[in-house]
């Protein structure tokens, strides 16, 4: 359990100050690792990699394209190049694997960037976006869209719409006297989320098993198989502005994290961020759920790797959250649609995948929060 | 340093709990610019209270509070936290934020919404840490610092508020004697500095040490009030306290007045 010393302790005792007694340490708080004193290296690296888990995206499937054919085809797509590659070659990079890697990238920075907001604002690491019931309602209005109707737009609809009013519900059950208490937010979302999740057991109980349940089932396991260019035209451009406006109040969650109290003893105007923060995190959350189904452990992990890599400033944390939980999703599903002669739903495997991965960053680092 | 805003006012400032319960009516204090003012009185009978209701946190239920004659009702969170800082009772950040970084949050109301610090802002932090002395912590993370160094730390950030006016909630209570002094002896030179300053404390003899004014709550009201010599008194103190003190003269070098309980010589 010990951790092993590091060369960044000494570093970090360099102030020229009064020596300060090691003992008086709790054994949390370790010092800086390397990636905390230099959050930006590790940004531009995050950066290269989800380029590279792109590029292999693109490559690897049922159908295996060579790397100078997928970046051939690329180009291609810009500059006059002669196709040297077959018209299913070119259908597979840019109709077929394009999409969904465009979708894997904005579902998993936006359920990673939110979830790292809401544990800096409930000031809690082991919450995530969907602890105001945001999932449990999007999942109800899908299973009763699949259920009624046979459209897939309706299906959508009806979940960003039902996603929207489970947070809405639990946001106007906590108020109390015009404040927001974090407890109350918390145990009202526990209340929507477990409401919701009933009324979504109610509807795969009275669903034909033949083909409305199945569906239902796949849907909320969460796949980006059924993403097509028009969803990301509308859900595209919906979650990147809300991935920008959570990012861009990145500084103030800090302040946040301190307690309403003493937030607002800072001058920040807390119930006023605390709204920014939860209608951008439920509008993200929301739109990939009526994209992608339910996916989870992004929210909750992704931060927690972050927090490893930069330290638990936002000013840091959010941007990594975007990049790692980019970079996940898209390696996760590209793992989703090769491994098996049929897909797997990508819910499990985030959750498959993710645990051991966690367990093992969390035994050998031993972070202080 | 300091511009306008040092002095703060309470006027006739009542609060009540949401059921209905008094805290304290009635309650009017004058603190003069560049005045260090203690706030004396048994757990429980509102200092806390009176200190977030002069920090604009919680509305009193009647009365007003001044800021150089501005009532802080109408005023935005961020235009009273420019003025006024609060530096709260010890608690511990969830998260091991770097104590330089604890620091910079004291920014916040001179920054907008989507505003992140500037350099400018770090040294102004750099700064405050500096003059609280603890610069040689600002790499460390928040979790791993004594109390004593956090509660610096908390005095810090209300310095990076640039504020006129200070208030601390019991700033010594969770202290060693050595801590205790050091968070004195800062409140000392910020009041030198020209910050108004209004602090509770728990501590007859911390007011004899620091303030120039002293204010005794008890019974949901202000039993006394002025200089600390002539409020700090044996009689006053066991009604306020219920308990036997003796109030001595430290001859020379130090001139000064203590206070201290003299437990099992209460009278039956």
């Amino acid at each position: 359990m010990r951790q092993k010393p590091t060369d960044a302790r000494s570093a970090c005792d360099d102030g020229g100050g009064a020596p300060v007694t090691e003992t008086a340490l709790p054994l949390q708080a370790q010092s800086r690792g390397w990636g905390e004193q230099h959050p930006g290296t590790i940004q531009v690296l995050l950066l290269a990699a989800l380029g590279a888990v792109t590029f292999a995206a693109l490559m690897v499937g049922r159908y295996m394209v060579p790397p100078e054919t997928v970046a051939a085809v690329i180009l291609g797509s810009v500059l006059p190049i002669d196709a040297t590659w077959s018209s299913t070659t070119a259908c597979a990079v840019t109709v077929v694997r394009i999409p969904r890697i465009i979708a894997g990238l904005l579902v998993g920075a936006g359920l990673a960037v939110s979830g790292a907001s809401f544990q800096g604002m409930f000031r809690n690491p082991l919450v995530s976006s969907q602890i105001l019931g945001v999932a449990a309602g999007a999942g109800f209005g899908a299973a009763i869209g699949i259920l009624l109707f046979d459209s897939l737009i309706v299906v959508q609809i009806l979940s960003f719409v039902f996603g929207l009013l489970a947070v809405g519900m639990a946001y106007g059950l906590s108020r109390v006297r015009s404040t927001t208490p974090i407890l109350m937010l918390v145990l009202s979302g526990i209340v929507v989320a477990s409401l919701f999740s009933a009324l979504t057991s109610m509807v795969k109980y009275v669903a034909d098993p033949m083909n409305k349940m199945p569906a239902i089932v796949f849907w909320l396991l969460g796949s980006l198989n059924h993403v097509s260019t028009p969803d990301l035209m509308v859900l595209g451009p919906i979650i990147a502005i809300s991935i920008g406006g959570l990012l861009a109040v990145r500084w103030r969650i800090n302040v946040l994290t301190m307690g309403d109290e003493e937030a607002r003893a800072l001058g920040v105007n807390t119930e006023h961020l605390k709204l920014i923060i939860i209608l951008l995190s439920t509008v993200i959350t929301a739109a990939a759920v009526c994209m992608s189904g339910i996916i989870g452990w992004i929210g909750l992990v992704i931060p927690h790797m972050g927090r490893m890599l930069v330290g638990p400033d936002n000013r840091y944390l959010l941007p990594v959250s975007v990049l790692l939980g980019g970079a996940f999703l898209i390696a996760v599903d590209t793992v989703a649609r090769t491994a098996a002669p049929a897909e797997i739903p990508i819910g499990i495997l985030t959750a498959v995948i993710g645990a051991p991965l966690f367990a093992v960053l969390l035994r050998r680092n031993n972070p202080g929060w | 340093m300091v511009g306008t805003g040092n002095s703060i006012s309470v006027e006739d400032v009542a609060f009540n709990y949401p059921g209905g319960a008094s805290v304290f009516t009635g309650i009017m204090l004058a603190v003069e610019e560049g005045s260090v003012y203690s706030l004396l009185g048994p757990n429980g009978t509102g200092k806390s209270t009176l200190l977030k209701c002069m920090a604009g946190l919680i509305s009193p239920s009647h009365g007003r509070v001044l800021l150089d004659g501005r009532d802080i009702a109408g005023m935005q969170p961020h235009e009273i936290a420019r003025r006024v800082g609060f530096v709260p009772q010890t608690q511990a950040s969830p998260f091991p934020f770097l104590v330089r970084d604890i620091v910079l949050m004291g920014r916040a109301s001179h920054l907008g919404l989507f505003a992140i610090p500037s350099t400018e802002d770090e040294d102004i932090a750099a700064d405050a840490l500096d003059r609280v002395g603890i610069s040689h912590l600002a790499d460390r993370p928040c979790t791993g610092i004594s109390g004593g160094e956090w509660q610096l730390a908390l005095i810090a950030r209300a310095i990076a508020q640039r504020p006129g006016v200070l208030l601390l909630d019991e700033p010594t209570s969770h202290l060693d004697l050595g801590n205790q002094m050091r968070v004195l002896d800062v409140i000392r030179r910020l009041a030198g500095d020209g910050i108004t300053i209004v602090f509770a404390t728990h501590f007859p003899d911390h007011a004899l040490l620091t303030s120039n004014r002293v204010a005794i709550l008890k019974d949901q009201r202000i039993l006394a009030m002025g200089r600390p010599e002539d409020v700090i008194r044996e009689e006053t103190m066991r009604r306020v306290y219920g308990t036997d003190v003796r109030i001595l003269h430290l001859g020379d070098p130090f001139n000064r007045r203590i206070c201290v309980p003299v437990a099992g010589r209460v009278k039956p």
